[in-house]
């Protein structure tokens, strides 16, 4: 019945040589976990292709455009003028950067961490962790399902490791920083994979930046794969600010053991087609998760946000919100479901997801999903979709507002609601000077 | 209700005096040979007079079913189907069905008795003296296999202009009518099963409500499979012109038998400006048995078109029978102004699954359309809300409301909410809500402690859940379909 799975209904495998990196070109001196990956996702990909309207999964999200390109790599090494950070100004911290997928030990550091605290770049970690790597590898994220995460497989060379001991609690935010660069003339493509592992106890806060530098399209394909322990809590942000010529993909499978808590929130605002997939599953018992988000978008952009939230074990909570503006000829797409699986009783359930259209050729496509085995639940979902309120843009404009200052402040107002969802004060501020950001552009 | 008090002797009664004043057709020749081919198409068009050119548009149908695919999208499983061992064409025969009580399933005569409203409609349909006084608010044309077998209160009707009659009969009458209109809603290239309907369908009713015309009884179709090995395909078309008013119940059932077989109708409705169409349905085919063998597939395409500028149409159902339903009443909300509006409660118990839900397409301006959803699942039945809002750019100020509630009873069952919603047009207002929970304890106690019977009060629970969508039925049915919602669930708890 669970209908999670991918079905290759649709695929195009001739969409595939295109995307994959001619085999020369990988180092062989790899451990055989990750040799053995690169090959099921290269032999998946190739036989699927990239996803097409026709494949339910994708109905909302066309790749025509990106699969017309044929895509390179980058060398990495360019000289990066800025990165964002959520910290105030001067202070530093444990942070990774990846320069169009590039780790770049110049940029990173992992210092004030404390004891028990393993933050690393993907290379390192199989030469130095080789254990933690062919421990959690591919567990997650199935390239069977997931076309994208085939071709992340595939291409397998550089990403992040995080892992935090039993009990540790981290309190100092660590960042990870991707920046696209790309080339002149071309479209690059990186497939960084992060593997994040949280023990029993232990509580982290991540903060991802995806920007560029320049106006070079690019293709990030991001996955990672993310185990929380019993009882430990990963507060997880991302920020999405890529130029209007980018592709970002990204694919996000949590599993959350008992007691335990994955709080995921995604910006996105950037990327000329983004699509960020959030897999929760709550596999221990009294475990939670949140799963929130805005997107604003404009132009010719197009956001996806499809998320899972799956409910495999008793008492488990689950919340999430979703908040977009669309502007111009741009389009969103949120597919949310909710899994209560037939031993999951006592699942609290509930989720949002509130579109805002601000043109007439704006457009919204939502379908929010519950499928629910099991009795003794309680799971609602609520959807919404509209433009701006007459009354309240009129109280505004009957006090002097003028129209465009109104129109700020309420879509302010709207986005504003969202950003409550960050429990950490620091990432919420700097989030909420991004969107500021945008409606400054806005008008 | 009528029905009420009526005893099983009373159903036998009436049962047997259907058979006993039953159909003169001859056996041998009014069943077509299993399997499905152009020949067989050809033959049903014969077997019905038809012109020229709808036995071209079926061998069209036939054509295109024959290069598509069963759709696979469905949250419902089953094994594969057979089309060419089915019967397309079976005429209603004599002394068919149980001629006494012992071959009847006990279950099944305490079902009927306990239901009422078919038996009313039978009693009509048999000339129960005194039945057409009794109940003249109602006029029933019955569908047995594939064949209309009677149409009541016609003269009356037809001194309106008022045309309800048989669909075969209405292509001999009244060709340009269904020439204009059959098809315009669902057409031949709709879907595996609308296409394979269109290639075969043998009967169904017509409606068409003049210009003005206040309809002044509810028109009733009563749908039943009664032989073994054939499937059935009515089509119903209703038409209802400029300024018009009409209510239309449907009604159906189905003898308990071991294999499955197949319903695949098509619903045609049309609404001109200002006209409203008011469809309601009790489906109540045979759903198989607690194991969940036998019963039938009901793979349904309804569809309304609101061509004219503030028409409205209204779906509501009841469903409660069936081994698999596949059924989405639709609303294609064209003309500015126009109303949809689906109100459903479905109920699948035992091994029964249910994929069900509408579309509602705003294309015009100031378009609006309500939804209202009650699922109830029990026992080991699956069932999927599977529902589409699409807004078009053009539909200025259109406004959608959707509500839909699964409510679970035991912990085997499954209730899935699948809505689909595209908005293109900023200033419409789209609303989707949906909650998933179970009887709370609480209620059950509260009743219990009253002296109320456990498998009572779950009746008067889910009633109360379901009570949104049974006030709009008809007062006829909507008494009939509270003793139905308690009569599905039974078994359930305890």
């Amino acid at each position: 019945m669970t209908t999670t799975g991918y079905s290759t209904r649709g695929a195009d495998p001739t969409t595939a040589p295109a995307f994959l990196a001619p085999l020369d070109g990988q180092s062989t001196a790899v451990l055989p976990v990750v040799a053995e990956l690169r090959a099921q996702g290269r032999a998946r990909f190739a036989a699927v292709g990239l996803p097409t309207i026709k494949n339910e999964a994708w109905r909302y999200t066309n790749l025509r455009d990106l699969a017309k390109l044929a895509v390179t790599t980058a060398s990495g090494d360019a000289p990066i003028d800025r990165l964002p950070t959520v910290r105030a100004d001067g202070q530093n911290g444990p942070r990774l950067v990846f320069v169009d997928g590039r780790f770049r030990a110049d940029l990173s550091t992992a210092d004030g961490l404390p004891d028990g605290v393993l933050l690393t770049d993907f290379a390192s970690a199989c030469q130095n962790h080789s254990g933690l790597i062919a421990e959690h590898l591919g567990r997650l994220a199935s390239a069977e399902d997931r076309p994208l995460v085939a071709l992340n497989s595939a291409d397998l060379t550089d990403g992040v490791v995080l892992r935090v001991a039993t009990g540790v609690s981290v309190d100092a935010p660590i960042e990870l920083v991707f920046v696209s660069v790309g080339r002149d003339g071309a479209t690059t493509a990186s497939h960084p994979r992060a593997l994040i592992v949280l023990e029993a106890g232990a509580r982290a806060v991540l903060v991802e930046h995806h920007v560029s530098q320049g106006d070079n399209a690019t293709l990030s394909n991001h996955v990672a794969e993310i185990t929380v322990g019993e009882g430990a809590t990963l507060h997880h942000c991302k920020a999405q600010r890529e130029n209007a010529a980018s592709f970002h993909l990204s694919h996000i499978a949590a599993s959350v053991a008992a007691g335990g808590c994955y709080d995921n929130f995604i910006l996105t605002i950037g990327a000329r087609l983004s699509r960020n997939e959030v897999v929760s599953a709550l596999n221990g018992g009294d475990a939670r998760t949140h799963v929130s988000g805005g997107y604003m978008v404009r132009g010719n952009q197009h956001a996806d946000i499809s998320t899972i939230i799956d409910h495999a074990q008793p008492n488990g909570t689950s919340r999430e919100v979703y908040k977009g503006v669309i502007d111009d000829s741009a389009r969103a797409a949120f597919q949310g479901k909710i899994i209560v699986r037939p031993h999951a009783q006592k699942t609290d359930g509930h989720q949002l997801n509130r579109a805002l259209l601000l043109s007439d050729s704006a457009e919204i496509d939502a379908k929010p999903e519950l499928e629910i085995h099991a009795d003794d639940v309680k799971c609602s979902h609520g959807c919404t979709a509209g433009e701006l309120d007459d009354a309240a843009l009129f109280y505004l404009r009957a006090r002097g507002i003028d129209k465009e200052t109104a129109r700020g402040l309420l879509i302010g107002a709207f986005l504003s609601d969202v950003l409550d969802e960050i429990a950490e004060a620091p990432i919420r501020e700097a989030f909420q000077g991004f969107v500021a950001g945008w409606l400054e552009e806005q008008r | 209700m009528a029905a009420q008090p009526e005893t099983i002797d009373q159903v036998r009664a009436v049962t047997e005096q259907k058979y006993k004043y039953g159909f003169t057709t001859d056996i041998e020749s009014d069943v077509a040979p299993k399997g499905l081919n152009e020949d067989i198409v050809r033959f049903i068009s014969a077997k019905k007079n038809e012109p020229e050119w709808l036995l071209e548009w079926r061998l069209r149908a036939f054509r295109v079913w024959q290069t598509m695919e069963e759709p696979q999208w469905a949250a419902v499983s089953f094994p594969p189907i057979d089309y060419q061992d089915a019967h397309y064409y079976a005429a209603p025969k004599q002394k068919v069905g149980p001629k006494s009580l012992d071959e009847v399933d006990p279950e099944l005569l305490a079902t009927y008795a306990k239901l009422g409203i078919p038996l009313r409609e039978q009693e009509i349909l048999a000339g129960v003296e005194g039945s057409e006084g009794k109940s003249p608010s109602i006029a029933v044309d019955a569908v047995f296999d594939s064949v209309s077998v009677a149409t009541t209160f016609k003269a009356k009707l037809e001194e309106m202009g008022i045309i309800f009659c048989a669909i075969s009969e209405a292509v001999q009458k009244h060709p340009d009518l269904v020439k204009k209109y059959l098809g315009s809603v669902v057409p031949y290239t709709d879907n595996f099963y609308a296409t394979l309907n269109c290639a075969v369908f043998t009967d169904g009713s017509f409606v068409y409500i003049p210009k003005g015309v206040r309809c002044p009884m509810e028109l009733s179709t009563y749908f039943r499979i009664n032989q073994a090995n054939t499937g059935q395909f009515e089509r119903t078309l209703i038409i209802a012109d400029a300024g018009s008013y009409v209510s239309y119940l449907e009604g159906c059932t189905a003898p308990q038998r071991d294999e499955n077989q197949l319903h695949a109708a098509v619903v045609e409705l049309v609404a001109m400006d200002d006209a409203t169409i008011k469809y309601s349905t009790v489906q109540n085919w045979y759903p198989g048995n607690a194991e969940g063998v036998g019963g039938i597939y009901n793979f349904v395409t309804k569809r309304g078109a609101c061509r004219g500028k503030n028409s409205k149409i209204s779906w509501t159902q009841v469903e409660t029978g069936s081994a698999i339903t596949w059924k989405y009443p639709s609303c294609i909300l064209q003309g500015d102004n126009s109303v949809g509006e689906f109100y459903s409660v479905a109920i699948t118990n035992n091994r029964q699954q249910a994929d069900t839900g509408t579309k509602m397409i705003h294309i015009g301006k100031n378009t609006r359309s309500t939804i209202v959803s009650k699922g109830i699942s029990a026992g080991k039945a699956q069932q999927t809300y599977r529902g589409l809002v699409k807004i078009l750019p053009k539909a200025e100020g259109a406004r959608n409301h959707t509500q839909c509630d699964s409510l679970l009873i035991g912990d085997a069952c499954g209730a899935h909410t699948v809505p689909y919603i595209e908005s293109r047009n900023r200033s419409a207002r789209i609303e989707h809500e949906a909650t998933t929970a179970k009887i709370s304890d609480d209620q059950l106690f509260y009743c219990r402690q009253r002296g109320i019977s456990e498998e009572d009060a779950v009746s008067l629970i889910v009633n109360g859940f379901c009570k949104e969508v049974l006030k709009e039925l008809p007062m006829e049915f909507a008494v009939e379909a509270q003793k139905l919602v308690g009569i599905s669930l039974e078994g359930s708890v305890g």
